[in-house]
């Protein structure tokens, strides 16, 4: 048991809780930046595809988990940011800059879209966004001067400092270096009074109101920090993938992306990172055991989809607190010890209430 | 003359789509109205039902009417029991689970009937396939008119269930304050589940009109999103609003299609729904709430 | 001095008239209460004053100056504060979180210092957490700084949100219901702690309240209402002698809607 002595306020802002965790983070830190010496170039290029996912899952979990906001069109966010930056790479423009356009554009972008969605609520707005990534999903087939639509955009490659960028080992630093950098904003962002706001708004608009929180401009810079994110994901992604095509943002990979954040735990930036690994290794997983499955399971069509499906139900019936859950969990059961209690970790039973009079 | 008639094909061929919907648009109102909740997967459900009154047409060589009917049936008790084992665990936990549990659902779905009935489209023998009507010498599929025809008196009998009988009642109590119903004696989870029933019977008969028209395959379900605009054009609460809505959002379609360059028909559904959310979310026939602190 | 005043004030929920042209003022320093019976449209007034609903007429001034339609999220900035009824507190954040919203109209920090918490935004932080320990302190629920409101029993709650509403350091604080749900000796404490806001804080504060008691243990002047309408106004002494108030709510004959 780890009891949390404080002797100064400022010990309360601090981003580590304890020593403990500066050690762990900081043994996590050196393993990350060694893995590439280690691991064989296949590894690491998941892993980088991690990292991309994570980014996007980190804007959304803000978005979702933190203010109460449901996007069910992020794909076209990635997709901007992922368009922007091939497009002005191919006009030349030098990758360092490519980078934070695309993520501001996309922002701007978010902001837009959040404007006019702010006075709808949980359902409306998903309806509204599903609509709105598949309207964006359109204009990337048919807007083909720029786009190329069905035939493919070729991504150029990136240069930092001359160095070129094409390699698995390459995107897995530059994609690492961007989760940190966005970890680290929205760890800011979370201890200042934004993210109270963020938290006040998910939980009650009304009182969020009269303690002077105006709901329409947080709601919009939420929304534009989150579609950001997400930007700087797609112009990574588009690396990841060197060549765009206008069908791979779709719905479907809108539905990964919220299954990052549900997945990993709604609420917990660490959530986002777990979801994006959960989400971009269980088809690997499922490609690597499925010769073994008993019943000719692994030869049946569909699998990959089906057991998508499963463990997203299965997570939300009997995990709702998501991966970020279970390790908390586990965390505490180590530390409480012999003294864990059959009903530590029961859950209570809750009675719904009215979203319509929120 | 010719433009009449084109322009009345488009009508009703918007109208025919539309019913279809505004049929899915439905089964997401009555689940919406009486839980809050939304059923990502109706559409997917209307798919399953196609293939069950598939299976017992064509391989069950069961009568159309018969086959059509007993599918509605099981459909409607696989919604019962949808809702009765899966999304009764959830009830409590914010909307947002329950859309996410939905949407993890329709993968499921997809994938079973893949694995049971193929990947291919299918179809079955109608009394309406390749038939038409001649009206004053303008010709109209029956299958069309088929989906019109059944769409109103399936209305018609919804009415009167939910004016007749006191299970409305108790399905907007159960909706607004669940712990207030149970304690007034109300059954919720029955009322629940006999509203997924109903609402899967629904869809189910979707799917049995659409197929003379469209075939059956795995990939039907994502009408489900189109229909999300019908229900919002019908403000998510009202009935025959979602229908409406639905019939809107079909006409609107097919004179895009007919006006507008190829591939932007697709959007339309998408661009209606929007522009609605934008001007007047409460939808054409709904009221606005709110919540008294 | 004068503080606040409404002037003729109303509001119509379709064709319901939930406040008609009710006018007070209030003066600096006191404790003013509003009584009346279930749907007299008190907590309306409330929200009138903060601005969650629009008046359909009828001035609402505070400091010499008009906010009839001043949005809802300036109030807090003005130096109004309110608790809600039915408890809003944020359930899923801590105590010290809640609380410290109840500072945020008094934050001025920019959003990209916050993104890269730069030193200015760790001085304010550290600023607003003293200030809230304050009120902690005033209040005695250190112990429960770190708790999730989810957890905190209906009691505490009810100390919490008006709590918050100290953060926001209001001049004036309006206060929906203190002591229902209480039991006697809370009730008590509330009536002390109000007591002290008055005395102590100098805040001036308006109360809705139905326990008697309490409203006779604070307040220096009271409003009856009755159907949206004012009934009588004065001392408490007055109110609750008035032929009008002890029919309509108090005890006596019952009376049948006009």
């Amino acid at each position: 048991m780890r009891y949390l002595f404080r002797t100064q306020y400022r010990q309360d802002l601090s981003l580590w809780r304890h020593n403990g965790d500066r050690f762990w983070y900081g043994l996590l830190a050196v393993l990350v930046l060694i893995a590439p010496q280690i691991l064989g170039e296949f590894y690491i290029g998941e892993l980088g595809a991690v990292y991309i996912f994570a980014i996007a899952g980190v804007g959304l979990m803000l978005l979702v988990g933190y203010t109460g906001l449901i996007s069910l069109g992020h794909a076209a966010f990635l997709g901007i940011g992922a368009y922007v930056n091939a497009v002005l790479l191919s006009h030349g423009v030098p990758f360092l800059i490519t980078l934070p356009v695309a993520g501001l554009f996309t922002a701007l972008c978010g902001a837009l879209i959040g404007r006019p969605t702010l006075r709808m609520s949980g359902l409306y707005l998903a309806i509204a966004t599903l609509a709105f990534g598949s309207i964006v999903g359109t204009v990337f087939q048919k807007w083909t001067s720029v786009t190329g639509g069905f035939d493919g955009f070729a991504v150029p490659t990136p240069y930092v400092f001359g160095i070129a960028v094409e390699s698995a080992t390459g995107i897995y630093y530059v994609s690492l270096a961007v989760l940190a950098f966005v970890l680290w904003i929205s760890a800011n962002l979370l201890r200042s009074p934004t993210g109270r706001a963020m938290v006040a708004i998910r939980d009650s608009e009304v009182s969020a109101q009269s303690m002077g929180i105006h709901l329409a401009r947080y709601k919009t810079l939420v929304f534009a920090v989150s579609a950001g994110m997400t930007g700087l994901a797609g112009a990574l992604f588009a690396h990841y993938v060197r060549f765009l095509a206008p069908d791979a943002f779709d719905v479907l990979l809108s539905i990964q992306f919220v299954t990052i954040v549900f997945v990993g735990g709604l609420g917990s930036l660490r959530g986002a990172i777990l979801g994006a690994m959960f989400v971009r290794l269980l088809p690997q997983f499922i490609a690597i055991v499925r010769d073994d499955l008993p019943f000719g399971i692994g030869r049946l069509p569909g699998l990959e989809p089906s057991l998508f499906g499963l463990v997203l139900v299965l997570v939300i019936l009997f995990q709702p607190d998501g991966l970020d859950g279970m390790w908390l969990k586990m965390k505490r059961w180590f530390q409480a010890f012999p003294f864990k209690r059959q009903t530590s970790f029961h859950r209570q039973k809750v009675y719904a209430k009215s979203e319509r009079l929120r | 003359m010719q433009d009449a008639a084109r322009i009345l094909q488009l009508v009703v061929n918007g109208a025919a789509s539309g019913c279809i919907y505004g049929l899915i648009a439905l089964g997401f109102v009555l689940i919406y109205k009486a839980t809050e909740l939304v059923n990502f997967a109706q559409g997917d459900i209307m798919m399953l039902g196609g293939f069950v009154a598939f299976s017992l047409i064509t391989h069950f060589h069961l009568p159309y009417w018969v086959g059509g009917l007993l599918a509605i049936i099981i459909t409607a008790a696989f919604g019962y029991v949808l809702d009765a084992v899966v999304i009764r665990r959830v009830i409590g936990q914010p909307q947002f689970a329950v859309v996410m549990l939905t949407l993890g659902l329709g993968f499921i779905f997809r994938a079973a009937a893949g694995i049971t009935w193929g990947y291919d489209s299918v179809g079955f023998d109608t009394p309406f396939t390749n038939k038409t009507v001649n009206i004053n010498g303008l010709v109209l599929g029956q299958d069309n008119l088929s989906i019109i025809v059944g769409t109103v008196l399936l209305c018609g009998v919804l009415y009167l269930f939910f004016s007749k009988t006191r299970v409305g009642v108790a399905m907007q109590a159960a909706s607004q304050n669940q712990l207030a119903a149970y304690y007034m004696g109300i059954p919720v989870r029955t009322i629940f589940s006999l509203i997924w029933a109903i609402s899967a019977g629904v869809a189910c008969l979707a799917g049995i009109l659409l197929s003379p028209v469209s075939m059956i395959d795995v990939n039907m379900g994502f009408l489900g999103i189109k229909a999300f605009a019908a229900a919002v054009i019908g403000g998510f609460g009202s009935i025959p609003g979602s229908v409406i809505g639905g019939v809107i959002v079909g006409i609107v379609e097919q004179f895009a299609g007919y006006k507008l360059p190829a591939g932007f028909q697709e959007v339309t559904s998408n661009v209606v729904l929007l522009l609605m959310l934008f001007i007047r979310p409460q939808g054409l026939f709904a009221e606005r709430m709110g919540k008294r602190v | 001095m004068i503080l606040f005043q409404a002037e003729d004030i109303s509001v119509r929920f379709g064709g319901i008239r939930a406040v008609d042209s009710v006018s007070f003022d209030v003066r600096q320093g006191e404790v003013f209460s509003i009584i009346g019976p279930n749907g007299a449209g008190k907590t309306t007034i409330f929200n009138l004053i903060s601005r969650i609903y629009n008046s359909t007429s009828g001035k609402l001034v505070f400091e010499g100056k008009e906010f009839t339609r001043t949005p809802a999220s300036q109030i807090a900035s003005l130096g109004i504060a309110r608790t809600f009824q039915n408890i809003e507190l944020f359930p899923n954040a801590t105590l010290l979180q809640n609380l410290l919203i109840g500072r945020h109209c008094h934050s001025q920090v920019g959003f990209i210092s916050e993104l890269l918490f730069l030193p200015s935004v760790r001085k304010a932080e550290l600023h607003h957490r003293e200030k809230v320990e304050d009120v902690i302190a005033f209040l005695g629920l250190e112990r429960y700084r770190d708790s999730l409101i989810a957890n905190l029993p209906y009691g505490v709650r009810k100390v919490v949100e008006l709590g918050r509403a100290l953060c926001v350091e209001p001049k004036l604080l309006l206060l929906d219901e203190p002591s229902s749900g209480l039991n006697v000796e809370e009730t008590e404490g509330m009536g002390f702690w109000i007591e002290d806001i008055k005395k102590d804080l100098g805040i001036t504060v308006i109360m809705v309240e139905h326990d008697m008691s309490l409203v006779n243990q604070v307040s220096d002047r009271v409003m009856a209402l009755n159907y949206g309408k004012v009934l009588a106004m004065g001392t408490p002494h007055e109110v609750q002698t008035h032929p009008e108030v002890v029919r309509a709510y108090l005890g006596g004959e019952v009376e049948s809607p006009a």
